[in-house]
Parts: C-alpha cells; structure tokens; sequence
C-alpha cells in the first residue's frame, strides 16, 4: 500500500493533558507527526480542535483512528485527506534578508502569491501568507536563493467540504 | 451467511468476548455451533463459553493449544473470530496464520479489526447482538451447511485427534502435574467449582486438562500475565459465592507473589483453595530456557522455598502436602471438605513442560508434540522472540 500524507481532525474535550494522550497515542506507535495545530474551537463546551498531518497508508491511518476513537476525552476523529475531500489551508510568516535586485524580486513574488508585507526595514521583509501547504512550499522555495532567513507556519487546519458538520 | 453455507472447511474460535458479553452470548453461541455442527475451539480466556467436554470442542488453540485445534485453524476455508482477538500466543508466526481461510471477525471494539490479521468481513458489535441476528437468519431455513463437507472435515480432524496431543506419560512414584489437574477435575466436577490461576506451566496444564463447562468458572491472567493474581482472585470469586468450592491453581513461585493475602482470606473468613503444583522451578522461565536458551538456566530454579504447610499453619489455615500419586486423590478430598483456607502443596516432578507447543517464530502445523521432538527445531529468529 502506498504511503502519503493523511490529515486527521480530532474534536476533544479541553482538559489539561489530552493533547498529550492523543499525541503519546500516534509516537507511542511510532508514528511521526509532520504538522500540528490545535486550538479551542467551542467555547462553551470546551472543545478544541486537534488537526495533524502525518505519512501512513490507509490501514495504518485507520487504526491509528480507532485507537484514537477509545480515548474517553476524544469525541470525534476523522481522516479529513481521505473520507471527507477536505479542505486544508496553513499560515506562514516568512522573513527575507536582502538589498537591491533580490529584494525587488522578492516583493514582486510575494505579490503574485497574494503575500502581505506586514514587517520591512531597509534591508527585510516579513511576509504573511496564507494557503495550502503546497503552495506555501512553493513560496519558500522561491525565497530561499532570494535571501530566506526564518520561517514560522501554524500546522495546517482542515475542515471538510460542503454542509455536513463534523 | 453466504461463506458460513460455502465452508467446506470451517472452525469457530471462541474468546473471552463471548463471557464478557454475558450469559445470553454463551447459550446463543452453543445452540449457533450445534446448529452448524462445526467444530470450536477457544482461547484461554474464552474457556467454559462452549462446554469443554462437547464433542465438537477441540480444545484450546494457540502456543499450548491441542493439535487438532491448531491444525484446524492453519487447514481451515472459514476462520469464525467470535470475540476474541488474534493474539499472537494464538496467531504464533503472523504471516503464516491460517493461510487458506476466509475469515470473520465479531468484536466490539472496531480498533481490535484488522489489527493483526486483516479479515475478510468484520462485524463491531456485542457478541449477543449479532449471534442472535445470525441464530434468526440461520432459523429461516434459507442457508445450509455443507453436511457432506464438513463430515469429510470432521474425519480430518479426528485424524489429528488421534495424536492424543494432551497424552502424557504417567508414573506411579512422581505425581505429574497433568495428573495432578486431572485428578483435582474429576473430584470437583460434579461441585460448580470456580478456578482461578497465578500464570506460569500450572496455568496452561489447568486450562488443558480441567474441562470447563460453564463460563465464568475460570478466572486468569492472559494478555497481562501477571503471576501472584490467582489468590486475589480467588478471595473476590469467593466473597462473590460463598458457598461455593474457589481453588486457586497455582506455582509454588507464583503463590509467594501475594501470599500476603492469605491474610485476608482468614479475616474475612473465605475457605478458599490454594493448590500448589509444586516443582521448584519457574517451570514456564525454566522450559524457555531450555528450549531457546541452550539449556543456559537462570533464576529460574529456588532452592528455598518455604514449608508451605507450615506457611498455612503460621496464617491459622490449614495444610496439606503430598508427594505421591497413591495419595493425591485422598489429599485432594481432604482440601474440599475441610472448612476453611487451605494451601496444598502438590510435589510434582520436577522435568516436565508443557506441550504440545508452538514455538515462537513457527506456524499453527509446526508443533512440538514432546520432548522427542524438541531438538533444535527453533529458529535463531525464533529465539529473540519472546
């Protein structure tokens, strides 16, 4: 079976130590986890959303779902990538060091990913960009000869298509 | 319903599943398999689910199962999983289990399907639930068995049966710890006993030769192994049924894991039973050793053990030892009908281990039947397994 990315969206109960059960649960069966984000996402009944990214075959990113499935505080999990054509966007903010022609160049790509300068000096930029991760790997590609010094991203959030509700 | 009709070769295999879910699971499962007429096997755990005196029960599957049940399980068309786990005492070598079978798979935890073994059709749901819309549709006539095929099979395994796996070697000097567990199962029989085990060889040699007809009578530590649990157990069964016989079998090394609990069987005034198979040895740590360490022995043997009647008799139970085949029976009666705790020390012969056996790294059709032959048949792969 082929192996690839797999994104999983886990609704939990906002209690001290479930990100740790949930994240022990995937390393403990080594598993490594390539992106993660989690945040809060009902505040009234403290429920937080866990979106990871990691690289497995469908039979290995099912069980590893069924034992997440067992942990009490985990109310729901769920392949985003696979059962449900999800839509995965991330956020990055990129810093780029340079003087003259490559930083002109840097400011005209950055304008056709729709990146916004939000930090310059004289001799940097900072950019905020949002999208898919592809396209953010594309983005930072293009910066590295350009003069990439830093890069922060979010992990990658996902949400399925359509009206149903998770 | 569609491959249980097909099955020319089929076998049920039985867990603790089909106990956990309850009394209703377990006549539901007997009246399934008699209707069936298919032969059923268990695993440890699931022992006294289908009566272990049945003719259509094979026996124990797994590392220290029968031959029959084992070579059932690798010839078979159509493996019936019900509530049980495919655990690897029970798989032994993953990629050759059961090679040939279409297999269905009952469990109501979905992360326990296809964690192992990848199955063929999986069903999540309580035993009960499902053998009853299985019982309702097997009732309206429209499928079949293949009476004919499964006769033929019936034949096959009785051929298997002929090699009288669970056979040992009797001897009028030295009690043999078979012997013993037989003797100790055909003067309890008749009681409703409840069984208990620490875990070692005398829990394998309990779940080969006490016959278990009812569920919920046998009460051991499987997946956990964890000795000194036999006494604790058997303080709970106790307190559960008061009047009636609980016997903890036990290994003279595993009964001094909690025999701080004898305590609390006198406190609480709980008559239960403690039989020690004793033989000096780690005998399960002894027999791996032997068998996949080149004989190289380690902590396995205790030279000090303590006088287990005089043990009983410094808790204000009673004690009784027993040396000889000629008085196991007397001894035996002795424990039942004394009122109160009782340690048993049954001295037995100190070489024997269990068989048959898988060993690990092999296959269901590769088992050691005895000791002849037992010589170098594991493999180096084989041995870093444990």
């Amino acid at each position: 079976m082929i192996e690839s990315k797999h994104t999983v969206s886990v609704l939990v109960d906002n209690e001290p130590g479930v990100l740790a059960r949930v994240i022990g649960l995937i390393s403990g069966r080594g598993y490594n986890i390539d992106s993660l984000s989690v945040a809060e996402v009902d505040t009234e009944t403290h429920v937080s959303r866990i979106t990871f990214v990691t690289l497995g075959n469908e039979i290995t990113i099912n069980k590893m779902i069924a034992q997440l499935q067992k942990l009490i505080p985990v109310k729901k999990a769920i392949n985003i990538t696979l059962d449900k054509q999800g839509i995965e966007r991330e956020m990055a903010l990129v810093k780029v060091v340079g003087i003259g022609e490559k930083r002109v160049e840097s400011l005209r790509l950055s304008d056709a990913f729709r990146a916004k300068v939000i930090d310059t000096t004289h001799d940097s930029f900072v950019f905020e960009l949002n999208g898919s991760p592809v396209k953010i790997d594309a983005f930072i590609d293009l910066m590295t000869p350009l003069g990439l010094s830093e890069v922060s991203r979010t992990g990658v959030v996902a949400i399925a298509r359509g009206s149903e509700k998770l | 319903m569609k491959l249980i009709v097909k099955a020319q070769k089929p076998v049920f295999y039985t867990g603790g599943g089909v106990i956990n879910s309850g009394n209703a699971a377990v006549q539901l499962l007997r009246e399934f398999v008699r209707l069936t007429g298919f032969p059923i096997t268990s695993t440890l755990q699931g022992l006294g689910a289908y009566p272990g005196d049945d003719n259509q029960f094979l026996g124990m599957l797994g590392m220290h199962g029968t031959y029959e049940a084992n070579m059932a399980m690798h010839d078979c068309d159509l493996l019936i999983n019900i509530g049980a786990r495919f655990d690897d005492r029970i798989t032994g070598k993953v990629d050759e289990f059961s090679p040939n079978s279409k297999k269905i798979h009952i469990d109501i935890d979905p992360s326990s399907i296809n964690k192992t073994i990848e199955v063929d059709v999986p069903l999540v749901g309580d035993v009960a639930h499902i053998l009853e819309d299985a019982l309702k549709l097997w009732k309206s006539n429209v499928y079949k068995a293949d009476k004919t095929a499964v006769k033929s099979w019936w034949k096959t395994i009785d051929k298997w049966k002929e090699k009288d796996s669970l056979g040992f070697k009797n001897d009028k000097k030295t009690i043999k710890p078979q012997y013993a567990i037989q003797r100790l199962y055909e003067l309890t029989k008749d009681k409703d006993s409840y069984i208990t085990t620490e875990v070692g060889q005398h829990q394998m040699w309990a779940a080969q030769y006490y016959k278990f007809n009812k569920p919920n009578r046998w009460i051991t530590s499987g997946g956990l192994g964890t000795m000194g649990f036999g006494l604790p157990a058997a303080i709970g069964a106790q307190v559960a049924h008061p009047d009636k016989l609980v016997i903890d079998i036990a290994g003279e090394a595993s009964i001094l894991m909690c025999i701080q609990e004898m305590s609390t069987a006198i406190q609480h005034q709980l008559p239960v039973k403690i039989f020690i198979i004793n033989n000096q040895y780690m005998g399960m740590v002894r027999q791996w050793q032997e068998l996949l360490h080149d004989k190289r022995y380690s902590h396995s043997y205790t030279d000090a053990l303590p006088d287990f009647v005089k043990l009983a008799e410094a808790y204000g139970a009673k004690g009784i030892r027993v040396e000889s085949p000629a008085e196991l029976d007397k001894g035996i009666q002795e424990m039942i009908d004394y009122n109160g705790p009782v340690i048993f020390d049954c001295v037995v012969d100190q070489n024997e281990n269990v068989y048959p056996m898988i060993p690990s790294g092999k296959a269901h059709n590769q088992m050691l039947l005895g000791k002849e032959n037992e010589d170098s048949k594991i493999s180096d792969e084989g041995k870093v397994l444990v």
